[in-house]
């Protein structure tokens, strides 16, 4: 099938045109003002909104690390279970992805107004009213809620590989549970871990929906910066192009330093 | 230990079902609360059906789909082929290219196909941003589901078949019509689903390159959320969620979106 090579070219033409230069535009962009002359300025306006960065990191951060805890026990119970509740499992955890996310998260804001069902229950047991929307929190439950298959399922499908007579052997040798979890399950998991990680980080980091919807205009992200830079009342495409390329630089480095670890991990973990 | 993993995994199922189940029994609330419940009723779901511009961002929707996953199958199942036969070095250069939508947060994507679309309409006035550009977009964003899709099919495929299939006569074209297209065809089939799929669903690079003039479902959810709240929404929740309960039912639907995320999953990794 040599010659068949040429079938790829409209794939590379169209790749050429609308992915490498739009990124290729926001390069440029982020580097030169209204008039087009080459300057740092809109990359030193970071200055100005490290605070939203700051804030996006530290919420994404705090999101991905709640997913993991919340979904690595799930994921570690589901590929240990029959074959036929894996199934039933899998389909219960996709059949919510299967809405879409501006309805799930549209959920949680009927569910934590101030006169919501969840103050009004609380309300009627003498508790509350508790101010819910429009805090970080709320923001971080709509990442966690939204987000949390993405951190299920690669570590799920790597501890699914992880055959019962390992189990059985770190039992003969004389591991408990607490150390075969330790020692042989944990590290056979890192790879999916490190993957679910990135899945939850780079969406949460960058969302502008969840914290307008959640968030209620008051917690901005960075993503509701760039946002507003795009399509708001006075858009700025040098300042926006610059964020996002600081953006999309900050997320490719997390990445590689996170493909470091996992590398340097694996081997460790042969060595065990 | 057993009877604790069955209450911690009960305890997850309800966090992540309870939000969607009480937005379903809202929507037949008789009064606009979201929160006290005043009686049964279908109001809701006629007011809905006679939101004309609920129905037109429906059909926007659908219609912006059916293009992007014909358009992003035609061109990707095309590119696998051709990626398999190019040299290694090409080809990974290539696979490269097409991962950086899957692991690009959206809004990077869609700002970018933004400032291209912008750049297009105020140097040639072609373009103009709307349903065009919003085709354009959505099959961008599919293409690398579709390749990723279609390329373990042809790895798996023996490659001599096809060249059997020339040695004994058959035309180039003709043996790859009745050769390789059959035993790539479940890829083929399961990358167009996912198109289909992450094209109704997807927002953020909608909102980004659909200027003002194409408005596709999820655009007008969003903008409902944002003005007063009404439990319209709700109801079209329940109802797209039925459908999907229908559809995972009825088709073999189930496994489509979670490979959709193992797809980015492999180009994460």
């Amino acid at each position: 099938m040599k010659k068949d090579s040429w079938l790829a070219s409209p794939f590379m033409v169209w790749v050429l045109i609308f992915t490498v230069v739009p990124l290729g535009m926001v390069c440029w962009y982020a580097f030169t003002d209204a008039s087009g002359a080459f300057t740092f300025e809109n990359i030193l306006k970071i200055g100005t909104y490290w605070d939203y960065l700051k804030d996006s990191l530290i919420m994404g951060a705090v999101a991905t690390a709640l997913c993991l805890l919340l979904g690595y026990p799930l994921a570690y119970i589901m590929s240990r279970a029959s074959w036929g509740a894996q199934q039933t499992m899998m389909m219960l955890l996709m059949l919510p992805q299967w809405m879409n996310f501006l309805l799930r998260t549209y959920s949680w804001m009927t569910l934590l107004e101030n006169n919501g069902l969840i103050n009004n229950i609380l309300g009627r047991i003498g508790l509350g009213p508790f101010h819910m929307i429009n805090t970080k929190g709320a923001i971080i439950l709509g990442m966690v809620y939204n987000f949390l298959p993405y951190m299920i399922l690669p570590i799920y499908s790597v501890m699914e590989k992880i055959h019962d007579s390992l189990f059985e052997a770190a039992r003969d040798l004389g591991a408990n549970r607490f150390n075969t979890m330790r020692r042989v399950v944990f590290p056979l998991s890192l790879p999916g871990v490190i993957t679910g990680i990135t899945m939850v980080f780079v969406p949460s980091v960058s969302t502008f929906v969840i914290s307008q919807m959640l968030g209620g205009g008051r917690n901005m992200l960075i993503g509701d910066v760039i946002e507003r830079l795009f399509v708001g009342a006075a858009p700025n495409y040098n300042v926006g192009a610059a964020l996002s390329l600081v953006l999309m630089v900050l997320i490719l480095i997390s990445m590689a330093v996170m493909k470091k670890f996992d590398d340097g991990e694996e081997t460790g973990g042969l060595m065990m | 230990m057993k009877i604790l993993s069955k209450i911690y995994t009960a305890i997850i199922f309800v966090f992540l079902y309870a939000p969607i189940v009480v937005l379903i029994v809202f929507s037949f609330n008789e009064s606009k609360s979201r929160s006290v419940w005043k009686g049964f009723s279908l109001k809701w779901y006629e007011n809905l059906f006679n939101d004309e511009m609920i129905i037109s961002a429906l059909l926007t929707s659908l219609e912006v789909a059916v293009l992007a996953a014909v358009f992003s199958t035609i061109i990707g199942t095309a590119a696998a082929v051709g990626l398999k036969s190019m040299n290694k070095r090409l080809r990974s250069a290539m696979l490269t290219l097409n991962n950086i939508p899957m692991v690009n947060p959206d809004i990077v994507t869609g700002i970018s196909m933004m400032l291209l679309f912008v750049a297009i309409f105020s140097a040639t006035g072609l373009m103009h941003p709307g349903f065009v550009t919003l085709v354009t977009a959505h099959i961008t964003f599919c293409i690398p589901y579709v390749i990723l899709s279609v390329l373990p099919k042809l790895n798996q495929m023996n490659p001599s078949i096809y060249e059997a299939a020339q040695d004994l006569g058959c035309p180039p074209l003709r043996a790859f019509m009745k050769v390789v297209l059959p035993e790539i065809m479940p890829g083929i089939i399961t990358g167009m689903m996912m198109a289909f799929t992450l094209s109704l669903d997807d927002f953020v690079i909608s909102y980004f390159t659909s200027g003002s003039t194409a408005q596709t479902l999820p655009m007008v959810i969003y903008s409902m959320t944002k003005r007063r709240l009404s439990p319209k929404v709700n109801a079209l929740s329940a109802i797209m969620f039925l459908i999907v309960l229908v559809l995972l039912i009825a088709v073999n639907i189930r496994q489509i979106r979670a490979a959709a995320i193992k797809r980015k999953k492999t180009a994460v990794e």
